[in-house]
């Protein structure tokens, strides 16, 4: 391997690295808000950037189906249970907020010409598609058994991933796409050729960490998240609904996997079921930093990234083996550092 | 009738491949493949439904059977029954390592583990060449049995259930067993297993390993079966469906585990079959419909569909009075006791802090033998902590623990119950679900020694009954003789103490630590029990008693340590301590 080469493969370690960090983060937050170990996040990466190029190809995506039916069906259990209660009246309330967007958007995206519009708003309307997905599934999948043992939500997690790709099979096909860059072209380093679209990868990563930890230092909601993650029973007592907490971090996750999704579109292609191991990249340095921490969990999805470019050069087949082994490790020294908790009182 | 179900279910199977036409080749092969996937499912039972934890890895397990003889059979010609062995103890020294790694920290790093596991060992299945890569390896030799090639599906049908069903009673075996109750006890949380002498730790690595080792036999025969093998079958997808099929089967259930496979193979047949044209795709697209219902099951029925199946057929064709019974047997052995007045327990200037807070403060006292000592004083001061320090629940920051004689603040707390001290709990830890006979059993955990091997071939059966009577006499003695076969949670609060008392009993303990054991009883329960407290004192037990109830304490005490904010307040007979002005200021407040 020469410097150029290294270069290169540094490049491409801390382009993954970035999105993989912000994977993690997004899952250390479900995690600590909910308990919910999030295994479907790597779909909204799949899921974002597939609904973007169905955009552009100027066809209806068909995800926008799904927020319409997961709407309609809270429709019915939000409705039913508040006919039960005697609360009839909250019944326009129910249907607005879970049928107002979708249906808004079922109205609009067929009616103008998508693939023509710039590509900010193209993200925009990908987002606005694919983002209230992460509260539906929290309150359809999640909601009910809130209470329930990490073992039963993981479980479920598991379960929700394996229907979301089998959606995402019907939704878009077994054919990968790439999306064009947000700049097309590279920069001349002299030692290096950078590619605009890692800068972006590069710039919007660590605006959206920042934001992240502005929203969670700064902002009454972040507070309430981080309280939740503290003590739910506390932050209950202080007023803080753990339901609102539950779908605010999962919109927040959803996002952020969303995004994801469209910022490595345009550098890798993807399929209805590339989002799964992108996911669990993320999970390999969640884990490193404990589930818990937000900075080792970035520092090491980077480190994820970094292994993963390094050895797809070394031995490229073996690249997901050396990749998923190196979380036997990172285990093993967790296990023999960390203090062996009690789960109780 | 019921008695009848089993041989019935047994000679049905028995009879499959006879009376199915030669036509019917699909139904036989489905049938084994039923069975294959209900053996990983029953591992999984074990792993999940009992011990509460679970993996998503399994497939991975049965790719290591499969693989193993499959390289071993076709590049070398050994015979299959020997990589069998083979394969078995390497998917054992691949468990005990993982489980090493993985078990001993939090529930669900395991199956994040596993899930690591199972996509790694995939592509590496797929990439090493001398394994033939994604395409695979061929041409695996049929297993011979008795000089017999078991080359049609038919033949094989019989290996296949007649593994399962071993499996499926070496299981019950397990599970009815001093070892089986130590596993469900892991369910309940470590704190009260381990408490009652169980190694936690060891047990999770247990039936972790067993679990994989289902999942090995199963790929062996596999391999066997099918002659030939590449990757899929053994990715995290199949991994992922195990699961659902214990899940939705019942994953608490030995039988859960035969329904679930059965079920979703059949429907998985039905819907590869109906989908691709339902929706003009071709795809795998049953497991949109497999994860909805693993959700609902999750919703609804979390238990699974063999508890509700059953529910119904006891509603139909009820179980016909109740046969439960404890047989007679030999008492267990006693240990050596201490003289009574000899003293048995010393804390010295033991502190406690979490953090910034100090919850003891060098508090010092003693217990002696064939006393009943109350460690009284207002909420929050510190008692169920010094409870957790001396029994090495959470050790103390500072000080010394002595028990006979011996330091033992750093010993763990089932160590220190080996040695002869037991306790109960402030909140009630019984597992709700099991009987009151069940649970008391496992107090005397520490005074068997039969493991799972010998009980799953049922070599345990002379010291079970053993253990049983022990734990029926420390009913009777407690006086909830009429609920030894009630479930645990059934009981109200105030009994399910009780039950904890007797559990501690079973362990024939020489020190008992009770933490609130009248609460919740009435009048003249509480009576009973005092009276149960003093026959335990004269025959030298020594007794530490955390109480609310002043009437109680001061009549049954020998002698009393006050706590107040976590330091002792006041020590003395009972009299001397209703007198003592500290006291009545701590309890009433001061007079101004």
């Amino acid at each position: 391997m020469d410097f150029q080469i290294a270069l290169l493969l540094g490049q491409d370690g801390l382009t993954n690295g970035a999105i993989y960090a912000l994977l993690a983060l997004a899952l250390v937050l479900v995690f600590a808000v909910t308990r919910v170990i999030f295994i479907p996040q790597g779909e909204f990466v799949a899921y974002g950037a597939l609904t973007l190029a169905m955009l552009q190809a100027g066809k209806l995506p068909a995800t926008l189906w799904m927020i319409a039916a997961l709407g309609a069906a809270i429709v019915v259990i939000d409705g039913a249970i508040a006919i039960r209660h005697g609360a009839a009246r909250r019944l326009p309330r129910i249907v607005l907020s879970n049928l107002g967007v979708p249906l808004a958007l079922l109205l609009i995206v067929p009616n103008i010409n998508a693939a023509g519009l710039p590509l900010i708003a193209q993200i925009a309307l990908t987002l606005a598609v694919v983002v209230p997905l992460g509260p539906m599934i929290y309150r359809l999948a999640y909601q009910p058994i809130a209470e329930a043992p990490v073992l039963i939500l993981l479980i479920v997690s598991v379960a929700v991933h394996v229907v979301l790709i089998g959606l995402g099979l019907l939704f878009f096909g077994a054919e990968g796409t790439r999306t064009p860059a947000f700049t097309d072209g590279t920069l001349d380093l002299g030692v290096t050729m950078l590619q605009y679209q890692t800068l972006w990868i590069l710039a919007i990563s660590a605006v959206l960490i920042v934001a992240l930890y502005a929203f969670f230092g700064r902002t009454l909601y972040g507070k309430a998240l981080r309280a939740t993650a503290l003590n739910r029973t506390g932050a209950r007592l202080m007023g803080i609904s753990t339901t609102m907490a539950g779908k605010l971090s999962f919109t927040l996750a959803a996002m952020i996997g969303t995004f994801s999704g469209i910022l490595i579109s345009p550098i890798t292609t993807l399929y209805y079921d590339s989002g799964f191991l992108i996911g669990l990249k993320g999970f390999v340095g969640a884990i490193i930093g404990g589930l818990a921490s937000y900075p080792v969990a970035a520092a090491g999805a980077l480190l994820v990234g970094f292994l993963e470019s390094y050895s797809s050069f070394y031995a490229s087949a073996y690249k997901e083996v050396i990749v998923f082994t190196l979380i036997i490790p990172v285990l093993l020294w967790r296990s023999l550092t960390s203090h062996h908790s009690e789960e109780e009182e | 009738m019921r008695r009848l179900t089993l041989p019935l279910f047994v000679a049905l199977l028995a009879l499959v491949p006879v009376v199915l036409p030669s036509s019917a080749e699909f139904y036989v092969t489905l049938l084994n493949y039923i069975g294959l996937y209900a053996l990983v499912a029953l591992g999984l039972v074990l792993l999940t439904g009992v011990g509460g934890l679970t993996s998503f890895g399994q497939a991975a397990f049965v790719g290591v059977g499969a693989y193993t003889t499959a390289w071993l059979t076709t590049a070398f010609g050994w015979n299959p029954w020997l990589t069998l062995v083979i394969a078995f103890a390497a998917t054992t020294l691949v468990a005990l390592a993982l489980g090493f790694i993985t078990l001993r920290m939090g529930g669900h790093y395991l199956p994040l583990g596993t899930i690591a596991w199972g996509i790694s060992l995939y592509f590496l299945f797929g990439n090493i060449e001398s394994f033939g890569g994604h395409t695979g390896l061929g041409g695996i030799p049929p297993v011979s049995l008795f000089g017999m090639e078991l080359k049609s599906g038919r033949e094989f049908y019989y290996l296949i259930w007649i593994a399962l069903m071993l499996g499926v009673v070496a299981t019950q075996n397990l599970l009815d067993s001093r070892d089986g109750r130590a596993i469900r006890a892991l369910k309940g949380g470590v704190v009260m297993a381990e408490a009652m002498g169980v190694n936690t730790a060891w047990y999770k690595i247990v039936i972790f390993t067993i679990a994989a080792q289902f999942a090995c036999v199963s790929g062996w025969l596999y391999a066997h079966l099918q002659r030939f093998v590449n990757p899929t079958p053994f990715s995290l997808t199949q991994g992922i469906e195990y699961l659902f099929m214990a899940v939705i089967g019942g994953v608490g259930h030995v039988w859960g585990a035969l329904l679930g496979a059965g079920l979703i193979t059949i429907l998985k047949q039905w819907l590869q079959d109906l989908l691709p044209k339902l929706l003009g795709q071709s795809g795998n697209f049953e497991v949109i419909v497999f994860g909805l219902v693993m959700i609902f099951v999750l919703h609804r029925a979390r238990d699974g569909l063999w508890p509700v199946i059953m529910q119904r057929i006891e509603r139909f064709l009820p179980s016909g009075g109740d046969s439960r019974q404890v047989e007679p047997a030999e008492a267990l052995p006693r240990r050596d006791r201490p003289v009574g007045g000899d003293t048995i327990l010393e804390v010295q200037q033991v502190t406690k802090r979490f953090g910034g807070l100090t919850a003891n403060n060098s508090v010092s006292f003693t217990v002696r033998a064939g006393e009943v000592m109350a460690l009284i004083g207002p909420n929050g001061a510190g008692k169920s902590t010094m409870f957790n320090c001396i029994s090495g629940v959470n050790p103390p920051t500072e000080g010394e623990v002595r028990f006979l004689g011996q330091r033992v603040d750093r010993l763990l707390s089932r160590e220190i119950a080996r040695r002869g001290m037991s306790r109960t709990f402030q909140h009630v830890r019984l597992l709700p679900t099991m009987s009151v006979l069940d649970n008391v059993a496992i107090g005397a955990h520490l005074r068997g020694s039969r493991h799972f091997v010998h009980a799953s071939c049922r070599l345990d059966r002379d010291e079970e009954r053993r253990l049983r009577a022990e734990a029926a006499k420390q009913i009777e003695r407690v006086g909830l003789a009429e609920h030894m076969f009630d479930a645990a949670g059934s009981l109200p609060l105030g009994k399910q103490r009780i039950v904890e008392i007797a559990r501690a009993l079973a362990a024939d303990p020489c020190l008992l630590l009770l933490d609130e054991p009248a609460a919740g009883l009435r009048y003249l329960e509480k009576q009973s029990l005092a009276e149960l407290l003093r026959k335990l004192r004269s025959e030298g037990i020594g007794i530490l008693l955390v109480e609310h109830d002043m009437d109680f304490v001061m009549g049954l005490a020998d002698r009393i340590v006050v706590m107040e904010f976590g330091e002792k307040l006041a020590e003395g007979l009972p009299k001397q301590i209703q007198e003592d002005p500290k006291v009545l200021q701590a309890y009433l407040g001061g007079v101004e």
